[in-house]
C-alpha cells in the first residue's frame, strides 16, 4: 500500500533492469522521465512547455473492467463517483495514459464508456493525461472517440475481419484524431510465431501508411502468450515475441510495440514472486528488443538484480526457451519462492537505530506502541543524567512528536484513525512517566487548557465524544471526561472543581438536544461564563443558534467534527483570538435567528387535511400476507460470524470521519491508505471477537395481528382481533404537499381490515464491557473506539439479518433468490423496518411501548434510559411493515393540532408530548 | 495550383496579413434594427445578429471587407462567426443558415476577386466557423458533470451544413476559429474533412484556438501544445491563436505554439485588454509594434486582428511585419504525440 501511494515513482528502482547491463538505462517510471539515449533534441518539449516525454509507456489497467475486479464491481453497481476516483488515483500514482475498458456482458458497455469518459473529462486532475479507448467492439470505440477532446489511443483494430474493414476503421481513427493499437491478428487468426507476427504487422503497416496514417501513431501488439504451460508448443512464445519485436521495429520505422505482460506467467497463478520474476526477466529482453509500451502493474515487477539468482536463472531459461526442461526446473523451485515478507520487516526495523527522541517521534507519528515504554524509559534516564526531570520527556520529545502529528492532521495529511493510534502511544508514554512525576511531586505538564467533556443525561453514545477527547489531548489539552449519561449538576460541579476553561457536550439522540438546552440554562443560572461547545450527530449550528445559545449568555459554539474541535478549543483559550471568534459566532447565530424568524416556515396542512391526503396502498393487488409465525420469539441462535457478511461498512468509516463509500474508500486517493489500515485493524479485531467470543448477539422478534385505526396501529392478541393488547400512535406528515404526493404516516401501510405488524430489538453489545474496561486500563482509545464502532455495525448487521429472516421465513412473504449484501444495503427488498427516533417515526417514547410488548429487557438485556436511549449502545429496535408499497419518509414538522391529538392518543399530557416532539415542533 | 499550395507559396515569401473583426467594424456603422431585419419576415428582433447582415446589408459587409483589403489584408474571412444552426436558434433564424453562408461567401469572394483583378495580388477567402455557444466537453449543469447539451454527431452535422453553404458560396479555406472547446473544433474539422471528401478535392483548414486564462489554457482546459496534438491529424494549413487577450499577454503562448507546430502559424490578437468600460483602446501603432516584435523573432506566418482592432490596426500590423521574413516551419522528428489537457510525446 505504501508503495502504491509513493508518488515519486512506483516502478523506478523496482525495475532496475538496466542495472544488469551498464549503459542500458531503462526507466519503467510512472513519471515523465526523459532518457537521453532514446530522444532527440527536437522531441524535447519547449522549456516550460509542460509536456511529458517518456521512454517506456506503462499503461494503467485499473479503469478496465476486464483487468480490475474492483473497477468492474463499481461500474456494475453504477458507482461512477468511486470509479472516477480510481482513475484519479491511477493518474496521481503516475499513470501516463489511462486505459478505459467497459467490455462486460452484464453492462451496456457503450453507455458505460461514454458516461465514464464524460465524467473524467470534468476532472482536470484526470483529464490531463491521454485516454486509451479500449474495446473489442468498434462501435464502443467510436462512441468513446466522440467524447475525448485530446488525442488518445484506440485499442484496438486488426486485420481479423479483412482489409476493407481494417482500413475503414483506420480512416475513422484518423478523422477523430487518435493513435491506434494494432493487434497481430489477421483473417487466419492470432499470430503465434515470430514469422506470423512480423508478417501481419508489416502488412498492416503498409496498409496504414498507404492511407496516410502517421507511422508514429501505430502501436503494434504482437501478442504475449503464456509460457511454461506444460504444452511444448508454448515454450517458444516468449522468444517469438522478443524476436518479432526486434524485426517489426526494423521493418516498420517509427511504429511502437506494446503488450500485456501478465499473460506470460499465467500458468504460475497464485505464485506472485515467480510471476514477478518472470515479468522482470521478460521485460528486460523485450525492451532491449524494442518494446516500448505495455500494460504492467507496479506490483507485478521485481528489481532484476534483487531476484534470487537461482530463480532468475530458471526464469531466463523459461522466457528465452534455453533448455528443454526449463519449465520443469522452474516448477521444481517455484514453491520455494512462494510467499513474501522479508523485505518489509527489514524496512520497519530500521527506525529502531535512530536516537531515542527521533524514535519517540517516529512511534508517535506511525502510531507504533510496541517499544514506547522502553523508549520512554530511556528518554527519562537521558533526561535524568543531564539534570532534567521526567516532565521534560513529556514537554520535550513527546510533545514535539505530538506537534508533528497535530500539524499533519491539521494539514489533512493524517486521518483520524492514525491520530487516535498516535494518542494511544502518547498515553502509554505518559502513563509510564506518571509515577515518576508523582514521586517528584511537581505539577503536571502545563496544558493549553482544561475541558470538561460529557455525553448528556439520558444519552449513552460516546464514540464521537471520545474521538474529540483524543484529538484535544493530542493537542495538549487536558480533558476531564465525565463519561455518559451525565446530569447537569455533575457537569457544573466538575467545571468549577477542576477550574475548567470550557465545557464540551455531546449527544447522539434527539432528546439530548433538549438536555443540552437544560445544561446551558443551568450554567446561566449558576452565573458561569466559560465557553460551552456543542457536538454530536444530531446537533447542528441551527439548533445551537436557535435553542442553546439563547439560554446561556456565555459563548456557545457548535463544533461540526473532531477536526474543528482543536481550532475552536485553541481559540477559546487564546487571549487574542477568543473575543473575535465569540463575537463572530454570536453574530452568525443572530443572523440565523433573524433569518429563521423572517423565513415564513413551510406551510403546514391541518391534521384533517393531511389525513384526507393519506397514502393509500393498493391492498387489492397486494393484500396482507398471513405470517407463518405470530407471537414473540427470542432470537439466540445467531453468532457474530453469521452477521459479518451483513455489515454495511460505509458508516463505519464515517464514524472515523473518513468520507467515502466502501469499498471505493479503500483505494481513495486521499484517505485510501488510512481507510485500508483501519479496515485491516477492524478485520483483525473482528477475528478476535469471533474466535474469543467477545460479543453475544441477542435479539427478540414479534409479529402481531393488527389493523389500522386512524393514525394508530392496533395490535391484537389473537387472530380474531378481539382482544386489544396495544395501540401504537404514529405521526403524520403535515408539510403541505404538491399534487399527487401523500401526507404519509406509518399507519397508512397497515390495512384497516386484517393485517399484521412486526417488532424487533437486537443487540451486539452483550459482553462488550470487560473489553472496553481492558482497553481503558491500557490507555488504548483506539481499540476502545474500534470495538464500539464494530459493535454498532454488528448490531445494524443483525437488524439486516433478522429482517431477512422475517421476510423469508417468520413472516415469509419474500421468495426468490437471496439478495447480495450490496442489494440489502440499498434496501432492494419489500417492506421496511423503521425505528423509533428516526425520521418516519421520530418520537422516541414508542421504544418504551415496543420494549414492554416484547419484554425486550428480559429477553435480550437491552434497557432504556430516561431519554429512551438503548443500553448497550450497540442495539437497534423498530417495527416491521410488510406491504410492498411501504417506504421510508420524514415526518418533519407537525402542527399544534397534531400535538394535541397525539398526546390524547398516546395517553399523556400535552406538556409531556411537547417535550417528546420538541424537534418536530420548531 | 491548389489553394493550399498557393497559400504556402505566398507564406514562404512573406508574413501574410489577415483581416480584422467584423463585430467591431459593424458596431461602428451604427445600424438600426430595421437594417438587420431588412425585408425578411422573422419572428424575433434581429438587432445584434451580425451574420444576418450578409443577407440584409451586403453593401455594409462588402464595405468592411474592402477596408481590410485596402489596409493590406490578403486573407479575408467571411462574416459568419455565428452563422450556424445552434447560434441562429437564438434569433429564430435557423432556416436561413444556408442562405446567410452562401451570401457571406459570395460577398467576400466578389471583393477579393475584384481587388486581385485590379492589382494581381493573390488573396484567399476563409469561411469562418465560430465555436457555437454549446460545448461538447463541459457540462452546463454544475451538479451533473456527465451531462452534455449537444453531442458530437449533432455538432458535426451543424458544421457540415455551414461548410457546404460556404463552399457553395465560393470560399477557399475553412477557418475554425475562437476554439474554446477542442472537441467542438474536432467535430468541425471532421465535418470539413468529410466535406472535402465529398467534393473530391482538398478543402484546406485553418484552426485558431482562444485562451481563457493567462496560464494559457482554453475553456476545456488544454494547453496550446495539447491543443496542437489534438488537432494535428487535421493536417491544417495553419494553426494559431486569436482573441484571448492583447498581443502582450498572448506572447508566451505564441512562442510555445510556434515551437510545437509543424505548420504555418497565424495569430490575430485583440487590441490589448478591454478597459473598465469594456472598450479596447490600444492604439494601432502599439499593436503594430508588438506584433512587429513577433515577426522579428520569427514566430509567425500570418497576422491579423480580433476584438477592438480596426483597419488602421491592420494597416499598422502590415507595415510592422513587412520587413521581416516569415517563420520557418520546423520539421520535428516522428513521435507519438498524444494529449489530454496536457501534451504527451513519445519518441518513435
Amino acid at each position: 500500500m505504501q508503495r502504491e501511494h509513493n508518488n515519486t515513482s512506483p516502478l523506478e528502482g523496482k525495475v532496475g533492469l538496466g542495472a544488469a547491463e551498464p549503459g542500458e538505462g531503462l526507466h519503467l517510471s510512472g513519471q515523465a522521465n526523459p532518457s537521453p539515449g532514446s530522444l532527440r533534441e527536437s522531441d524535447l518539449p519547449p522549456a516550460g512547455g509542460g509536456s511529458a516525454v517518456a521512454s517506456f509507456i506503462n499503461i494503467g489497467e485499473r479503469t478496465n473492467v476486464t483487468g480490475s475486479a474492483v473497477f468492474k464491481k463499481l461500474i456494475l453497481a453504477g458507482d461512477y463517483t468511486a470509479a472516477v476516483e480510481v482513475a484519479r488515483q491511477q493518474v496521481e500514482n503516475g499513470a501516463q495514459i489511462i486505459d478505459v475498458n467497459m467490455d462486460e456482458g452484464l453492462l451496456d458497455s457503450e453507455t458505460a464508456m461514454v458516461t465514464f469518459l464524460k465524467l473524467i473529462a470534468a476532472e482536470p486532475d484526470i483529464a490531463r493525461v491521454p485516454v486509451m479507448v479500449d474495446s473489442s467492439k468498434w462501435s464502443i470505440i467510436e462512441a468513446g472517440l466522440k467524447c475525448i477532446a485530446g488525442k488518445g489511443i484506440v485499442n484496438s483494430i486488426s486485420l481479423k475481419e479483412g482489409e476493407a474493414q481494417f482500413l475503414e476503421q483506420a480512416r475513422k481513427v484518423m478523422h477523430y484524431g487518435a493513435a491506434a493499437v494494432v493487434m497481430a491478428f489477421d483473417e487466419k487468426g492470432q499470430a503465434d510465431t515470430a514469422q506470423r507476427k512480423v508478417e501481419i504487422c508489416e502488412r498492416a503497416y503498409k496498409l496504414l501508411t498507404g492511407i496516410g496514417f502517421e507511422p508514429a501513431d501505430i502501436i503494434f501488439d504482437p501478442n504475449i502468450f503464456a509460457v511454461a504451460t506444460g504444452i511444448e508448443e508454448h515454450n517458444n512464445y516468449g522468444v517469438d515475441f522478443i524476436e518479432a519485436t526486434a524485426e517489426i521495429r526494423r521493418r516498420c520505422p517509427h511504429a511502437h510495440i506494446s503488450g500485456g505482460v501478465s499473460n506470460l506467467s499465467f500458468s504460475f497463478r497464485g505464485n506472485e514472486p515467480v510471476r514477478r520474476a518472470m515479468h522482470s526477466v521478460f521485460l528486460l529482453h523485450a525492451i532491449r528488443a524494442g518494446m516500448d509500451m505495455g500494460i504492467v502493474n507496479a506490483g507485478q515487477l521485481d528489481v532484476y538484480d534483487a531476484i534470487d539468482p537461482e530463480l532468475r536463472e530458471a526464469c531466463e531459461d523459461v522466457v528465452l526457451n534455453r533448455r528443454a526442461d526449463a519449465t520443469d526446473r522452474l516448477l521444481a523451485i517455484a514453491d520455494k519462492f512462494k510467499g513474501d515478507g522479508k523485505l518489509a520487516e527489514k524496512a520497519t526495523d530500521e527506525w529502531r537505530f535512530l536516537p531515542v527522541n527521533k524514535r519517540l517521534e517516529h512511534a508517535l507519528v506511525k502510531g507504533l506502541d510496541a517499544f514506547v515504554v522502553e523508549d520512554t524509559e530511556e528518554a527519562r534516564l537521558v533526561a535524568l543524567n543531564s539534570g532534567g526531570r521526567p516532565i521534560d520527556v513529556i514537554e520535550g520529545p513527546l510533545m514535539d512528536g505530538m506537534n508533528v502529528v497535530g500539524d499533519l492532521f491539521g494539514s489533512g495529511k493524517m486521518f483520524l484513525p492514525q491520530v487516535v493510534k498516535s494518542a494511544r502511544v502518547m498515553k502509554k508514554a505518559v502513563a509510564h512517566l506518571l509515577p515518576h512525576i508523582e514521586a517528584e511531586k511537581t505539577e503536571g505538564s502545563s496544558s493549553k487548557g482544561k475541558i470538561i467533556m460529557a455525553t448528556v443525561k439520558g444519552d449513552v453514545h460516546d464514540i464521537g465524544k471520545n474521538i474529540v477527547g483524543v484529538v484535544l489531548q493530542c493537542n495538549n489539552f487536558e480533558v476531564v471526561d465525565l463519561g455518559v449519561m451525565v446530569p447537569f449538576q455533575t457537569i457544573l460541579k466538575a467545571a468549577n472543581d477542576e477550574g475548567a476553561d470550557m465545557i464540551g457536550l455531546s449527544g447522539l439522540i434527539t432528546p439530548s438536544l433538549d438536555e443540552m438546552v437544560t445544561v446551558a440554562a443551568e450554567m446561566q443560572r449558576a452565573g458561569m461564563t466559560m465557553p460551552l461547545l456543542i457536538g454530536g450527530a444530531t446537533t447542528s449550528r441551527v439548533h445551537t443558534a436557535l435553542r442553546i445559545a439563547p439560554a446561556y449568555s456565555g459563548p456557545v459554539i457548535h463544533v461540526l467534527d473532531a477536526s474543528r474541535a482543536v481550532g475552536v478549543a485553541g481559540t477559546m483559550v487564546s487571549d487574542t483570538l477568543k473575543d473575535d471568534l465569540v463575537a463572530a459566532t454570536a453574530r452568525e447565530y443572530e443572523d440565523i435567528r433573524i433569518k429563521r424568524a423572517n423565513n415564513a416556515q413551510s406551510v403546514l396542512a391541518t391534521l384533517d387535511a393531511a389525513r384526507a391526503n393519506a397514502f393509500v396502498p393498493d391492498f387489492a393487488t397486494h393484500p396482507p400476507v398471513r405470517p407463518a409465525f405470530t407471537g414473540v420469539q427470542t432470537v439466540d441462535d445467531v453468532t457474530v460470524a453469521d452477521l459479518i457478511p451483513y455489515i454495511d461498512w460505509t458508516p463505519f468509516f464515517q464514524a472515523w470521519e473518513l468520507a467515502g463509500n466502501y469499498p471505493a474508500i479503500l483505494t481513495d486517493a486521499v484517505v485510501g491508505e488510512s481507510a485500508t489500515a483501519l479496515f485491516a485493524d477492524a478485520q483483525t479485531m473482528l477475528g478476535e471477537i469471533v474466535a474469543e467470543g467477545w460479543l453475544r448477539p441477542r435479539g427478540v422478534v414479534a409479529i402481531w395481528p393488527a389493523k389500522r385505526e386512524g393514525d394508530d396501529v392496533v395490535l391484537f392478541d389473537g387472530d380474531n382481533r378481539a382482544e386489544v393488547i396495544a395501540r401504537l400512535p404514529f405521526l403524520r406528515q403535515q408539510i403541505a404537499k404538491r399534487e399527487g404526493r401523500a401526507n404519509s404516516c406509518l399507519a397508512d401501510f397497515v390495512s384497516p381490515e386484517a393485517d399484521w405488524l412486526g417488532g424487533f430489538a437486537v443487540t451486539a453489545g452483550d459482553g462488550i464491557e470487560p473489553h472496553l474496561a481492558r482497553f481503558k486500563a491500557a490507555n488504548d482509545d483506539y481499540q476502545d473506539i474500534l470495538l464500539k464502532a464494530l459493535a454498532d455495525r454488528l448490531a445494524e448487521a443483525f437488524a439486516e439479518y433478522l429482517h431477512e429472516r422475517v421476510r423469508r421465513s417468520l413472516w415469509g412473504y419474500e421468495t426468490g433468490p437471496q439478495q447480495t449484501n450490496a442489494e440489502l444495503i440499498r434496501e432492494q427488498y419489500k417492506g421496511i423496518r423503521p425505528a423509533p427516533g428516526y425520521p418516519a417515526c421520530p418520537e422516541h417514547s414508542l421504544k418504551a411501548q415496543l420494549f414492554e410488548l416484547m419484554a425486550v429487557t428480559d429477553r435480550t438485556g437491552i434497557s432504556l434510559t430516561e431519554s429512551f436511549a438503548m443500553l448497550p449502545t450497540a442495539s437497534v429496535s423498530g417495527f416491521y411493515f410488510a406491504h410492498p408499497e411501504s417506504h421510508y419518509f420524514g415526518v418533519a414538522r407537525v402542527g399544534r393540532d397534531q400535538l394535541t391529538d397525539y398526546a390524547a392518543r398516546r395517553g399523556v399530557s400535552v406538556e409531556q408530548a411537547e417535550t417528546w416532539l420538541r424537534p418536530n415542533l420548531d | 495550383m491548389s489553394v493550399a499550395t498557393r497559400v504556402r507559396a505566398a507564406a514562404a515569401q512573406r508574413i501574410l496579413v489577415k483581416d480584422g473583426p467584423y463585430g467591431t467594424a459593424i458596431q461602428a456603422l451604427g445600424l438600426t434594427a430595421a437594417d438587420y431585419r431588412g425585408s425578411l419576415d422573422l419572428p424575433m428582433d434581429q438587432k445584434g445578429n451580425n451574420d444576418m447582415l450578409n443577407l440584409t446589408r451586403p453593401d455594409a459587409i462588402a464595405g468592411v471587407c474592402n477596408q481590410y483589403i485596402a489596409a493590406g489584408s490578403v486573407i479575408l474571412a467571411t462574416n459568419t462567426f455565428n452563422a450556424n444552426r445552434i447560434s441562429q436558434a437564438d434569433y429564430g433564424a435557423e432556416h436561413l443558415v444556408g442562405d446567410i453562408n452562401r451570401a457571406a461567401a459570395r460577398i467576400i469572394r466578389q471583393c477579393v476577386d475584384a481587388a486581385t483583378a485590379a492589382d494581381g495580388i493573390d488573396r484567399f477567402v476563409c469561411g469562418s466557423l465560430g465555436p457555437t455557444n454549446k460545448t461538447l466537453s463541459l457540462s452546463p449543469r454544475v451538479s451533473d458533470p456527465g451531462y452534455r447539451e449537444v453531442d458530437f454527431d449533432g455538432v458535426k452535422a451543424v458544421y457540415r451544413e455551414q461548410i457546404d453553404a460556404l463552399v457553395e458560396g465560393g470560399v477557399d479555406i475553412i477557418l475554425i476559429e475562437t476554439v474554446f472547446d477542442t472537441l467542438n473544433a474536432k467535430a468541425a474539422a471532421f465535418a470539413a474533412m468529410e466535406a472535402g471528401e465529398a467534393l473530391g478535392r482538398e478543402l484546406p483548414i485553418m484552426l485558431s484556438m482562444t485562451l481563457t486564462d493567462l496560464s494559457g489554457r482554453n475553456l476545456s482546459g488544454q494547453t496550446v501544445e495539447a491543443f496542437w496534438h489534438s488537432i494535428r491529424h487535421v493536417k491544417p494549413l495553419s494553426v494559431g491563436l486569436n482573441c484571448s487577450f492583447g498581443a502582450t499577454e498572448l506572447r508566451p503562448h505564441v512562442v510555445a505554439l510556434a515551437r510545437a507546430a509543424d505548420t504555418l502559424i497565424q495569430v490575430y490578437p485583440n487590441a490589448g485588454l478591454p478597459n473598465e468600460l469594456g472598450a479596447y483602446d490600444e492604439a494601432p501603432d502599439t499593436t503594430g509594434g508588438l506584433v512587429g516584435d513577433w515577426a522579428r523573432e520569427g514566430l509567425i506566418n500570418m497576422i491579423g486582428g480580433c476584438c477592438g482592432t480596426t483597419p488602421a490596426h491592420i494597416a499598422a500590423m502590415a507595415k510592422a511585419v513587412a520587413a521581416y521574413p516569415p517563420r520557418v516551419v520546423p520539421a520535428p522528428a516522428p513521435a507519438l504525440r498524444l494529449s489530454g489537457l496536457e501534451a504527451f510525446s513519445f519518441a518513435a
